[in-house]
Parts: C-alpha cells; structure tokens; sequence
C-alpha cells in the first residue's frame, strides 16, 4: 500500500484541502496529545531508518539530539537530493508537500523544536513555489505557527534555497550553507545533534525519512515494522532511470528485489536489449553486473552483494552502453562537485577524470586502468566526507566488473557508438 | 540611496526575520540581489554586503562557491542542459551540438545576438525524462533533436 505517493495522481494534490480530504494531517493531531519522549521511543521502535542514504536508525539520531541540554533545537530537512539519478523526493516536494510539513511538525514536537528549514536545492524552483504555498496555507490552517492547533506548541518553517552544489546535501555542509558559507563539510565530531546549525543540536532529516512519520503515528510502531525487511522497514522510494521501459518513481516495500523493480516494475529493458549494467543506489554507489539482479533493496542486503542501497536511485544501462564513457561522465561530476578543502579528493578526481577522458579517447597509455586503481586508492578512505570515497568507488568497482573494457580501450579507444538523438 | 528597489528591500526584510544571523540571510539575498540586477556583479555582491553589514570579501567568497548564481552577465534566457549519466545516454551531448548549430551558443557563453546563454548542468532530477533541461525557471524534459529547438523558439 502506498503512504508516500498516495493522492498525487490528482490534479490537486498539493492543495491543503486535497490533502485533509485523504485524512492529511491527522497524524499531527494524534502526535500533539503524546508526549515527546514517547514520541521518540515510537519512531525508534518503528524501526525507521533515514532515507537519505545511509540508513541511519531515525529514532537514534532524535534520541541524541533531544538528550542535549542545549536549546533551541534546529530541525532541518534535506531537500538537496543532487546524487546524480535520485528524483525520489522530488514528486513529495511537488505533489505531496503536506506529506513533509506534517511529517516536520510531528518531528518539531518530538525533539522540542521551534524552527525548521527545508534545505531545497536550487535546481527545482518549482518545487519552491509548491513548498511556499503549502506552508502558508499550513500556517492559515494553524499546523504551523506560534501555537499549533492550540496545543501551546509553536514551530515555524521556511525554506531555505541552495544554489548548486551537489556537495550541500551532506550535513554539515548543508549546515554550512544555511548559515550562509562555503558549504564544506565539517570535521566530526562533533555530530550535528549536538554542534550543529548556529552551533545548536540539529537534526538533519531526508524528505522521505520525514513524510514516513505521519504514517508511523497513524499505524503505529508495531504494524509498520512489519512492512518490507525488519531490519530496516516500510516502503522505499525507488527511482529508476537509464534504459527501461517504464522508468519514473516506485514506492515499494524495503526488499523488493532488483529484477522485481527492473522487470516487475519498470517494464524490463527498453527495446528488447540486453542488460549489461546496473547501479543500485545513485551514481555513487557500486555498480552491479547482471549477476546481482537477485538483491534484495534495503539497507542490510544491498552492502552483502557489494554495493549500497544509498538513495534508491536505480540506473540501468543496456549492452550498447560504454561503460568507460559512464565513468567518465561520472568522475566529471565528482571534479565538478569537489568542494575544495580535502587534497586527494580535489586532486584526485580530476587526475580519474583525466585518465578516463585520454582512455575514452583514444589515447589511452599501457599501465592506465592499474593508475586509475592507484589513484582511487589514494583518496577512498582519505577525506573528511563521503564524496572523495563516492568517486574512488565507482572507478574501482566499474574496473572490478568491467575490466576488459577498460583494457579493450587502451587498444585504440571507443568502438561503441555514441548515444543518438531521443527519439520522440 | 539605496542599491535595492523598495519591493526587493521588503523581501530582504521578510528574509532576515527567518534567520537568527545576518550572515544566513547571504544566500537568500543574493538571489534578491541576482534578480534586481540580472546577475552578481560587483556592485551587487557589495549591495548585499552593505545590507547585511558583511565584509564584500566574505560575500563574494559564499557567492562563488556556487555555480547557479549568476558570476557573470547572461543573455536574455539561460538554457541549463544536463548531461549527467542518465541524461548522456539518451544524447544529452547531442544537443549541445544543436544549440552551437542554431543559436550559435557553447557552453559557459552567449549567443551572439545576446538571446541565449547556456550552461552545462550536473544532475536536476529529471532522469526518468531524459534528456532534460531549465530554461530559466521552466523545466522541459524529453528533448528530442526537434522538440528543443521548438521549445526554445518560444523564448524570444
């Protein structure tokens, strides 16, 4: 059953009434009568875990941020979702922005705060205009305010737009840059619960973690953590882009397969080509010979095949794609994104990008796949945040799988076709 | 006098209320600043810095950092073409050829008669309607070889 996507097929989803007529907002009137504290045990008896990417248990992170002593208590929704093939927040944040408010105000009376921001990449203004009209018909409505829906409670709400840098949506950059800096992650600890914006305990929670809760509190503890995988329940947001017939947003239960989501879902691969390669989680997650299609999409199982379950984000390539030319593409990305402060990321993902473009084109010298390994183990593990390790990853694991392609290069470049003009 | 009109100094204010630092509001304030006058000029990054008594240099450093703001004058309409991974299968490149062809615009610059500018984008969420781009605030997706030039004609 879908609780994340539910109503948005109508034309006005995003309307305040829309939303109460489908029973929006009684999760929050519900929360409002229990006490903050059992409000955290719920969630983490829930099971919830953040969807952001790494899966971290939700009702640990309130649990430390609500022990600090330290007030006021920031909460901050990231809403930057840049990893290259993630749009899973994006049909939330356009059709269902209700969804997240009552999610983020439940959340503010848990941990006993009074002022929150989405943090909202700068690449959806559309979503801006929707996210702003929704909270001023929420204020109108009295589910935001100085005291909500007279409970004596207040949490006020705004956004916050980024300006394009895939780099803000790691917290404490995001951090960084709603305090109106260079948004370079900060060394930890100290952990945002308890050091994070303008120095306050902070809780930095992905837009699908928070529209979970509304749904949580309706159901309870129990019965939503009988959904998908125990370990890590509830559905999941998989967005599945890349050469398949039906590509767009799924929400399916945590555990769903691969093959399930590739060929249940998503209508196997377009054109009736084979599959050559696809990666599970976002660009920055290893990628998956066909071989692995039996994986079961969650948190626990994704990292036992060798890869991550990161943002859902599911990109398939069919047997006409250089994969060279996708590692290319990809490290061009993490180049550009690279925010400057650790060397071997800095450094090192222009020397990958280098390397691949001379391999893509060409002139690809003998001993380069061994130096594109070299150099991938010099910035993974060797970075304040994940990004450096994201771009050594997917070289190493595109060459683990993929190496006679690499080599196969060296002897005279590229020898698949170039990708044609979209056919209409 | 001030640099800002009296509907961008009202939206400055609205800002600052939502932020407990002057400093945070930077962000927010360069957009107001980016919209009065088309993109971050000098004179601009200092009119923010001036309103929010900031140091210009401290301004300036936030503002370069990110590479949706505007860092240099643009023609009338910004074409934002992705070519990230899912949106370099479907011939996102392609395009890129077409725009130089038609418009006479390349990457990082502006056509000659001062219609275009156009940018390279890293991801903007539209993989699953791929290949996809922004044209100021409007978002296409889709492209075909004659379906963005038609879309870009209703850009004047």
């Amino acid at each position: 059953m879908e609780y994340l996507l539910r109503n948005i097929d109508s034309p006005n989803s995003a309307e305040i009434t829309e939303y109460e007529k489908a029973g929006g907002y009684e999760g929050l009137k519900k929360a409002l009568k229990i006490d903050p504290k059992d409000l955290i045990e719920l969630v983490k008896k829930s099971g919830l875990r953040g969807r952001g990417g790494a899966g971290f248990p939700t009702g640990m992170k309130w649990m430390f941020a609500s022990a600090d002593p330290k007030f006021p208590k920031y909460l901050v929704c990231n809403a930057d979702e840049g990893e290259p093939g993630t749009f899973k927040d994006r049909p939330i944040l356009e059709k269902n922005p209700h969804l997240l408010i009552e999610g983020m105000a439940i959340s503010a009376h848990a941990l006993k705060s009074e002022k929150g921001y989405i943090y909202l990449r700068g690449e959806y203004p559309y979503a801006k205009t929707v996210l702003e009209k929704a909270i001023a018909q929420a204020y109108k409505r009295g589910y935001l305010g100085a005291d909500i829906l007279g409970s004596g409670i207040k949490f006020d709400l705004s956004v916050h737009q980024g300006a394009g840098a895939y780099i803000c949506g790691e917290e404490t950059a995001l951090i960084d840059s709603i305090e109106g800096r260079r948004g370079q992650p900060r060394i930890k600890p100290p952990f945002p619960v308890s050091v994070g914006l303008f120095g306050k305990p902070t809780i930095v929670n992905n837009v699908e973690t928070l529209s979970n809760l509304p749904f949580i509190v309706e159901v309870g503890a129990e019965a939503y953590s009988k959904i998908g995988n125990p370990e890590c329940p509830g559905n999941k947001l998989f967005c599945i882009s890349g050469h398949v017939a039906k590509p767009g947003v799924y929400e399916l239960p945590m555990g769903t397969t691969l093959r399930d989501i590739i060929y249940g879902h998503a209508g196997g691969i377009k054109n009736g080509k084979a599959l050559k390669a696809v990666i599970p989680g976002g660009i920055s997650t290893p990628v998956f010979p066909p071989d692995k299609l039996d994986c079961p999409m969650d948190f626990v199982s994704v990292p036992k095949f060798g890869s991550m379950l990161g943002s859902g984000a599911v990109i398939v390539f069919d047997e006409t794609t250089c994969l060279v030319r996708v590692t290319w593409r990809a490290l061009k990305f993490f180049e550009h994104e690279s925010c400057g402060k650790c060397t071997p990321c800095r450094e090192g993902t222009g020397w990958l990008r280098t390397v691949l473009e001379r391999i893509e084109n060409g002139q690809g010298r003998p001993g380069d796949v061994e130096l594109l390994e070299d150099i991938s183990k010099n910035i993974a593990g060797k970075t304040l945040c994940p990004l450096g390790d994201g771009a050594a990853s997917v070289v190493m694991n595109f060459i683990k799988h993929f190496r006679g392609e690499f080599e196969g290069h060296l002897k005279g470049g590229c020898t698949f076709n170039a990708p044609e003009f979209r056919q209409a | 006098m001030s640099f800002f009109s009296d509907k961008a100094l009202k939206e400055l204010d609205e800002i600052k209320k939502r932020y407990p630092t002057r400093r945070a509001a930077a962000l927010p304030a360069l957009y107001v600043a980016q919209k009065e006058f088309g993109w971050l000029s000098p004179e601009a990054i200092d009119a923010v810095a001036r309103h929010l008594t900031l140091p210009p240099a401290v301004v300036k450093g936030t503002a370069t950092f990110y590479s949706m703001y505007k860092h240099r004058q643009v023609g009338r309409h910004l074409i934002q073409v992705c070519t990230n991974v899912s949106c370099m299968i479907f011939g996102a490149e392609n395009l890129l050829g077409l725009l130089e062809e038609k418009y006479g615009v390349t990457p990082g610059g502006t056509s000659p008669d001062g219609r275009f500018s156009l940018v390279i984008m890293e991801c903007i969420g539209a993989c699953d309607k791929a290949p996809a781009m922004l044209v100021d605030e409007d978002f296409h997706s889709d492209l075909t070889r004659n379906g963005i030039i038609n879309i870009l004609e209703s850009y004047k």
